[in-house]
């Protein structure tokens, strides 16, 4: 942890968003966390996604579970809305929010033991409801705040730091989101900002639920020699497979990729995810391709990340609800009460 | 036998899916519209197909309408529990059974009057679809009572044009069965029995309606959008009717668009937590369930109750512990609902006796759960929710505005210097809270970890105390919001009668019959959790009370020592905790020996 805060110095070379907000405006509290944890990156990368959005703070709403990466939704956006709730149980309220008001920008932030084996069931079910939501997992393979219990995500052979090899094999939450619907999944690396950003913002942007895993090692019980999600395991094994620009809504679209190696996605506001294919005939809107491919090299031992998967057609939760536009939250309840007229003829029926 | 006029009782026995609810509930609603104060009680097996099913009838002009304990008259539908049935019955009553086949000599009753009619026959002739055969024996039967029972057969009539005035050829079915039933009674038998109806004027401006449909009802009319639920008997009916009722109210005819979100969540852990989400978000949310449900949220019950968040949680209790009896009726979760969840906590409940009760609580549930920011319980059990009450006809005030609480707007918020959750509070201990979205200035973090009363994480004692002390406080004060207590007082009263949800009725048969042999006493029907001064001045006021309750612990009993100045020893249990609804005989076998026993003691000193 840090215990020096930064001093609220306006630095001239900082550039104001299209609100005339900086960076800064889009921090939060001083990080708890342990000095090197991955956390910390992540928590950076989204400052910077909701900057360069230009997202009014306020018209953000940021949830969380518990554990480790649960603590960080108070380390950025001070003026968002933040609801730090229970273990396992952030996809559920934030569903609940979501149905109330379809207008904010909403931000999970779970990690592998809060969304793969406490919160599993929540999750799926988050997925196949579609909300619109960017859900970030900050994975790490390891329960942080108890010290050092594997979790789910860990890895058959991996070892913990007192040297014993978890035997029970992985929850891969892509793998799962791709086989029950998702329409977006990512993966990145905590260690990697410039590919996590775009990634981070095309989320946000997408209709309905967008789930990035974010390989985030813990440096203080899971970054040692044997361990496979520590910085230099990551580093090693991590296979880009196709790297997103995200390009907002009106700015102009550069063509200087040579052709065939550059896929678009039109998003339902208009901004454009370029696609950048690393590994030659992956299709990311390509859901069977992209999973037997992905499967393929998991097994092979790469860490396959980038934009592996994204589909603009999905519906999501309001969409399938046919839900009034105005947020429900907003509906003046004499729209919502039926009155007594009402009351007086429905009750012909019980006679 | 003398005649009895609007004074008796029947019994159906059925095989459940067999479609005999439908023709069950139309001999009641038929009742109910000749004016008559009718009940019905639904005792059915947790099964969709086979198992036995029984539907009590009880006509009572005195308007006398829980559960009655004898049965005039035993309609025996179902062979596999002819023996049972047919024992049931008091000597002089009568057995309406299906005489296709003899019924085995051992069952016979010299004490009784057998009266059999070739149902199946009947309808093999009359029917040529199996299924139809099924079904129509169910409404031939019904043709059979209104022959026995003189029922209005022009209400019938009418009854079944609104059912089935859109297919004419189920219309033409029914009719014809009807017929067939009726027309072989008046044949052979003397009718009409001496236990018989006569229109009267007790129900005009009554409906009949079940407690799950009221609360779903109640809840439309409170304003809630979002609603959250996992499927479980005996709620169900709650969303279903919800469900429904916003598919008619609250869809744009023209757009199809709708102004509510239903979810139905993975388990009720997730529909907990949804209801939490959207009530934090400022819409007005519920969630319904029973028993194993309120077990499972119980972790969130305590969240929304220290981040104090105003949710809405329906239990339709049934009977428990584990799976229990899923399709009976209890009160067995009023301790857990009272202090539900991990660590220091104690909640709001309401407590419907019936149904026009369910709609009027869970409309108000809402305004008491927003003024207070808290979670708020409205415990009624399968014999309100699931079975048909007659009730007054519901009202609704159109001047009526919705209570939303301490809420700041964008232009109060603009206007403070700066804003903090869980301070300054008002006299209620409440503070004011803002809406995600609102106003920049509006923005905290809502968490279930250690707050102080600015809202900000604390490990700090004094801190954490300060803001739980507050709570306490905010419990306290919902005493002066909540229900109160309906008391009614005799003039001769020795003793006092507390009672509970859905046993006021056969509470309130069981002291006409005490007072018939001289016992009188004061009646008390507790509404709402925490107890106020009303209550506290009748416990006071009383030195025998007796707490009449369905569970087997005495919970109500247990709140009362608990959370009122009585002393225990003043206290005296009546409890029924068998799965069927309460019966005054049950009340009357308890109380009397402990009165008499009081009485002879006193002489004896």
């Amino acid at each position: 942890m840090s215990y020096i805060k930064k001093p609220a110095v306006r630095h001239p070379s900082l550039q104001a968003n299209a609100l005339g907000l900086t960076v800064r405006d889009y921090e939060g509290a001083m990080s708890t966390l342990c000095a090197g944890c991955g956390h910390d990156s992540v928590t950076a990368a989204i400052v910077r996604a909701f900057h360069e959005l230009d997202t009014p703070p306020h018209l953000i709403a940021k949830l969380s579970g518990i554990g480790c990466s649960s603590k960080t939704p108070t380390y950025f956006v001070s003026g968002a809305h933040g609801f730090n709730s229970a273990h396992g149980r952030m996809p559920a309220i934030v569903s609940g929010a979501a149905a109330a008001n379809r207008e904010l920008t909403y931000i999970g932030v779970s990690g592998d033991g809060d969304s793969l084996s406490i919160g599993l069931g929540q999750m799926a079910h988050a997925i196949r409801r579609n909300v619109n939501m960017l859900y970030v997992i900050e994975n790490n393979g390891v329960y942080g705040l108890t010290k050092g219990q594997f979790s789910a995500s860990a890895d058959v052979g991996s070892k913990s730091k007192k040297g014993e090899a978890n035997t029970q094999s992985p929850i891969d939450p892509i793998m799962l989101a791709l086989s029950i619907g998702a329409t977006f999944v990512a993966r990145s690396f905590s260690g990697d900002k410039a590919a996590l950003v775009p990634i981070l913002k095309a989320g946000i942007r997408h209709k309905g639920l967008a789930l990035v895993d974010v390989l985030s090692p813990c440096v203080t019980f899971n970054d040692h020699e044997g361990s496979t999600k520590s910085y230099t395991h990551t580093r090693k094994h991590q296979l880009p497979v196709i790297e997103a620009d995200f390009v907002p809504r009106r700015s102009p679209i550069e063509t200087s990729q040579a052709p065939g190696t550059v896929q678009t996605v039109t998003m339902h506001d208009g901004s454009v995810v370029r696609l950048h294919k690393v590994a030659a005939d992956y299709d990311p809107t390509d859901r069977e391709k992209a999973w037997s491919f992905l499967h393929a090299r998991a097994a092979a031992g790469d860490i396959p990340v980038g934009l592996l998967y994204i589909d603009e057609k999905g519906t999501e939760m309001h969409a399938g609800n046919k839900t009034v536009a105005q947020p429900l939250s907003q509906v003046p309840f004499e729209q919502l009460c039926p009155g007594s007229a009402a009351l007086e003829a429905l009750q012909q029926h019980y006679r | 036998m003398k005649t009895r006029i609007n004074e008796f009782a029947f019994k159906l026995a059925n095989a459940n899916g067999t479609g005999s609810a439908s023709a069950n509930s139309l001999i009641m609603q038929a009742i109910f519209r000749m004016g008559i104060p009718v009940a019905g009680k639904n005792l059915f097996p947790s099964n969709i197909q086979g198992l036995p099913t029984w539907y009590e009838i009880r006509v009572n002009k005195q308007g006398h309408t829980a559960r009655t304990a004898t049965f005039d008259l035993m309609v025996a539908m179902n062979a596999e529990t002819y023996a049972r049935d047919i024992k049931e019955v008091p000597p002089g009553g009568w057995v309406l059974y299906d005489s296709s086949w003899p019924l085995t000599l051992s069952m016979l009753r010299d004490d009784v009057t057998f009266l059999g009619v070739p149902f199946a026959k009947m309808c093999a002739e009359a029917f040529t679809q199996a299924r139809e055969r099924t079904l129509m024996k169910n409404i031939m039967y019904a043709g059979t009572l209104a022959a026995l029972l003189d029922m209005d057969m022009q209400i019938i009539d009418v009854m079944l044009k609104e059912k089935f005035g859109k297919k004419p050829a189920l219309m033409e079915s029914n009719k014809k069965a009807i017929v067939l039933g009726y027309d072989y009674a008046k044949k052979h038998f003397e009718c009409p029995l001496p236990i018989r109806l006569e229109k009267m004027n007790a129900t005009a401006d009554s409906i009949l309606i079940d407690g799950n449909t009221a609360t779903a009802l109640g809840c439309l009319y409170a304003g809630v959008t979002v609603a959250a639920w996992y499927p479980i008997t005996p709620s169900t009916g709650v969303l279903d009717a919800f469900t429904a009722f916003c598919a008619k109210y609250r869809t744009d005819k023209k757009t199809g668009e709708r102004s509510y979100c239903i979810l139905q969540a993975e388990d009720e852990l997730a529909a907990v937590g949804m209801i939490i989400g959207a009530a934090w978000n400022g819409a007005r949310a519920f969630t319904s369930t029973s028993g194993p449900g309120i077990s499972l949220m119980n972790e969130l019950i305590g969240l929304a109750y220290y981040a104090e968040i105003p949710i809405v949680i329906v239990d339709v209790q049934r009977v428990g512990p584990s799976t229990g009896m899923p399709t009976r009726t209890q009160q067995g979760d009023l301790m857990t609902c009272a202090y539900a969840s991990h660590g220091d906590t104690k909640h709001v409940i309401l407590l419907p006796a019936n149904p026009a009760e369910c709609f009027y609580f869970a409309q108000n549930a809402f305004d008491i759960a927003e003024r207070l920011q808290t979670p708020v319980f409205i415990l009624t059990d399968l014999d309100i929710g699931m079975n048909d009450w007659v009730v007054p006809r519901l009202k609704w005030d159109d001047s009526f505005k919705p209570n939303r609480g301490r809420v700041l707007t964008a232009a109060e918020l603009e206007a403070l210097p700066k804003y903090y959750r869980y301070s300054p509070e008002d006299e209620l201990g409440v503070a004011a809270r803002t809406l995600p979205g609102v106003h920049a200035k509006g923005a905290f973090f809502t968490r279930g970890s250690g707050h102080n009363k600015l809202g900000c994480y604390t490990e700090i004692p004094d801190e954490y105390q300060e803001v739980m002390d507050r709570l306490t406080r905010k419990h306290a004060a919902a005493k002066t919001i909540v229900p109160p207590a309906i008391i009614e007082r005799h003039e001769a009263a020795t003793f006092g009668v507390v009672t509970i949800g859905g046993c006021d009725l056969a509470v309130r048969e069981a002291m006409e019959q005490l007072r018939h042999l001289g016992l009188f006493g004061d009646f008390m029907r507790v509404r709402a959790f925490p107890f106020g001064e009303d209550v506290e001045e009748f416990l006071q006021s009383h030195s025998t009370i007796f707490v009449v309750e369905q569970n087997r612990d005495a919970q109500l009993k247990s709140l009362l020592t608990l959370e009122t100045r009585v002393s225990k020893e003043k206290l005296r249990s009546v409890i029924a905790y068998g799965g069927f609804p309460l019966q005054a005989k049950q009340v009357v076998d308890i109380v009397v020996p402990h009165l008499r026993q009081d009485v002879a003691q006193e002489a004896g000193q």
